[in-house]
């Protein structure tokens, strides 16, 4: 039995963490200044928030690598950094773990290429299965329990960054979502229930939805994702706190805790097995959804 | 293949109506072939931009914000539009009226979304404007320089997130202090934004989509020339 697999025997639900960019964003990295940078240049900061997540009682952390592939490194010209900014990050959220003795797991996130696969767009298949491979291969060096690829919108490329993650490693455990946000399919098109049935057909260990336009409507997908789910599968929902909104130049989210805490009973009610927070949700969020699903 | 495809025995309102539907389906080779077609009975390149491909996406457009196309028939079609335009640019270029202005556009530091804004730099050069495309992720720099180079009329700025929307201000702020400012009209448009958010950040005027682009850009131009 893996990690993961003991992780799910022992508890009905889990919790995982809540945003980390957002928060970097709180600390002071500018918009539009690669996150991952700060495994290096801030790794207390990134530590702190991880910190945070734990002492609300998370299980399951994310890496700070949600755009650490050579694809979206090279906006910055930075791609030569991908390993080595991929593997710290696993070994800081590693120590933060062992700290806090709660036998959270370490998630080695990864996100979307930010471009468009071929023929539409212009990356091809290969390429894309090498940079996630990349990726993977570096923060499985870096000592992750599991692998989360998030925020997919298109199965073509969900495929490619798990067979990246298959060439890392043959047998680590790994967590997919997708993100529907635009009229209850994701931006490319994908509905909930042709995602499950791709990636459990994958290998999947558990799938589901992140990020988004707001709770209800990924109460909507994990619905839709148990009605052709097999009974067992284990279901994943990871919303946002809402959608943001320009408050004096900067961008506020709209759920406070307390709608979070409603929002995972409500997964929960329908099926969901593994439950956090996406953009704009902070360790006040995790908390308080923690407590509510303790009740 | 795009010689096989025969169109000569098709009225040229029907023809203008197949467009529409082979640019809704993405299909790059008859749009080729019907856009040459319609070259052949002397409607003018203008008119086959507008009426035919222009009017095409506008209905892609419209079906896309109802939920009906996603993305991956967005880009098809545009494709094919671009397919269509590699045909009509040289042709606009000879017979089109002067050229009415120049336009850098770009997307904002921190945003990758470009469909958009390909889409609007497509049809402003369709209306005669020289563009100067910069892509994504541009800081302010990257757009000084641009406008150094190239001296436009307009700059427009992209933005689809409504966290990379604020930027656009510190853009619009350092153009003031470099004296730019006030030489250039400045457009901006993406799905977050309004024309509250462009009035507060001191744009000359919010797009809604491409076509609203054009027509802003060239009534702005008409109104600093002194022509209206
Ligand atoms: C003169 O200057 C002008 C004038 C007019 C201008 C102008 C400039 N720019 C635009 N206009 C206007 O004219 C155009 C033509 O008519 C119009 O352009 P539009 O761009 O509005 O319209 C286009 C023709 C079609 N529309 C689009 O192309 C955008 C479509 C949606 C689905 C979309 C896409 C495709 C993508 N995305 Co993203 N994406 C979404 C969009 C959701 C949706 N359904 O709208 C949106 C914008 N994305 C979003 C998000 C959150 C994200 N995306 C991301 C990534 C992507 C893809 C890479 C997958 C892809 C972009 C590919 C590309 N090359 O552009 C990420 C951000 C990456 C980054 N840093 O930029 C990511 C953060 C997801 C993530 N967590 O990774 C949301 C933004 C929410 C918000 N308000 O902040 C979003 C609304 C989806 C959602 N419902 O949540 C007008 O706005």
């Amino acid at each position: 039995m893996n990690k993961l697999q003991a992780l799910l025997e022992n508890n009905p639900v889990v919790l995982a963490d809540g945003a980390m960019g957002t928060m970097l964003f709180e600390a002071g990295l500018q918009f539009g200044d690669p996150p991952e940078v700060w495994n290096m240049s801030h790794p207390d900061q990134v530590r702190a928030i991880h910190r945070g997540y734990l002492e609300s009682g998370s299980l399951i952390n994310l890496t700070n690598t949600f755009g650490g592939s050579r694809f979206r490194l090279s906006m910055h010209n930075l791609q030569a950094k991908a390993p080595d900014l991929n593997r710290t990050a696993a070994v800081i959220l590693r120590a933060e773990v062992e700290a806090a003795g709660t036998g959270a797991l370490v998630a080695g996130d990864i996100g979307p290429s930010g471009e468009i696969m071929a023929p539409l767009g212009t990356l091809e298949y290969a390429d894309a299965v090498d940079g996630f491979a990349e990726q993977a291969a570096a923060l499985v060096a870096g000592g992750v329990d599991v692998i989360w690829i998030e925020t997919m919108s298109a199965l073509e490329e969900i495929g490619a960054a798990f067979e990246g993650v298959r060439r890392a490693s043959a047998d680590i455990p790994v967590i997919t979502t997708m993100t529907f946000d635009t009229r209850g399919r994701t931006m490319m098109g994908v509905t909930p229930e042709q995602a499950y049935k791709f990636l459990a057909g994958l290998g999947a260990a558990a799938v589901g939805g992140n990020c988004g336009n707001g709770p209800n409507e990924l109460l909507a997908v994990v619905q839709r994702m148990r009605a052709v789910a097999s009974p067992d599968a284990v279901l994943v929902a990871k919303s946002n706190a809402g959608m943001p909104k320009l408050v004096h130049g900067k961008a506020v989210y709209e759920c406070p805790p307390s709608e979070m805490a409603d929002y995972s009973r409500e997964v929960r009610a329908a099926g969901a097995r593994i439950i956090g927070g996406c953009c704009g949700s902070t360790p006040a969020h995790l908390k308080a959804m923690a407590e509510a699903l303790a009740a | 293949m795009s010689d096989e495809l025969d169109y000569s025995n098709i009225e040229t309102p029907e023809l203008i109506q197949q467009i529409h539907d082979d640019l809704y389906d993405g299909l790059v080779a008859e749009v080729t072939a019907a856009v040459n077609e319609l070259l052949s009975r002397k409607l003018t390149p203008y008119d086959v931009l507008t009426r035919a491909l222009v009017g095409g996406m506008d209905i892609v457009g419209v079906d896309f914000r109802d939920g009906i196309l996603f993305v991956p028939e967005v880009l098809m079609a545009a494709k094919a539009m671009k397919a269509g335009m590699v045909i009509l640019r040289p042709l606009l270029a000879e017979t089109g009226a002067p050229q009415i202005g120049t336009m850098v556009i770009g997307t904002v530091k921190g945003d990758i979304h470009d469909i958009g804004k390909n889409l609007v730099a497509m049809m402003m050069e369709g209306a005669g404007f020289k563009v100067v495309n910069l892509g994504i992720n541009n800081d302010a720099d990257k757009f000084i320089n641009a406008i150094k180079e190239h001296q436009p009329d307009i700059i427009g700025m992209s933005a689809l997130l409504t966290t990379t929307m604020p930027y656009m201000d510190v853009i619009i702020k350092t153009l003031k202090e470099q004296g730019l400012r006030d030489k250039l009209i400045v457009l901006v448009g993406g799905a977050p934004l309004n024309a509250a958010f462009a009035e507060e950040i001191e744009a000359d005027a919010y797009c809604r989509d491409a076509a609203v682009a054009v027509e802003t850009a060239k009534k702005l131009i008409a109104i600093r020339r002194g022509n209206m």
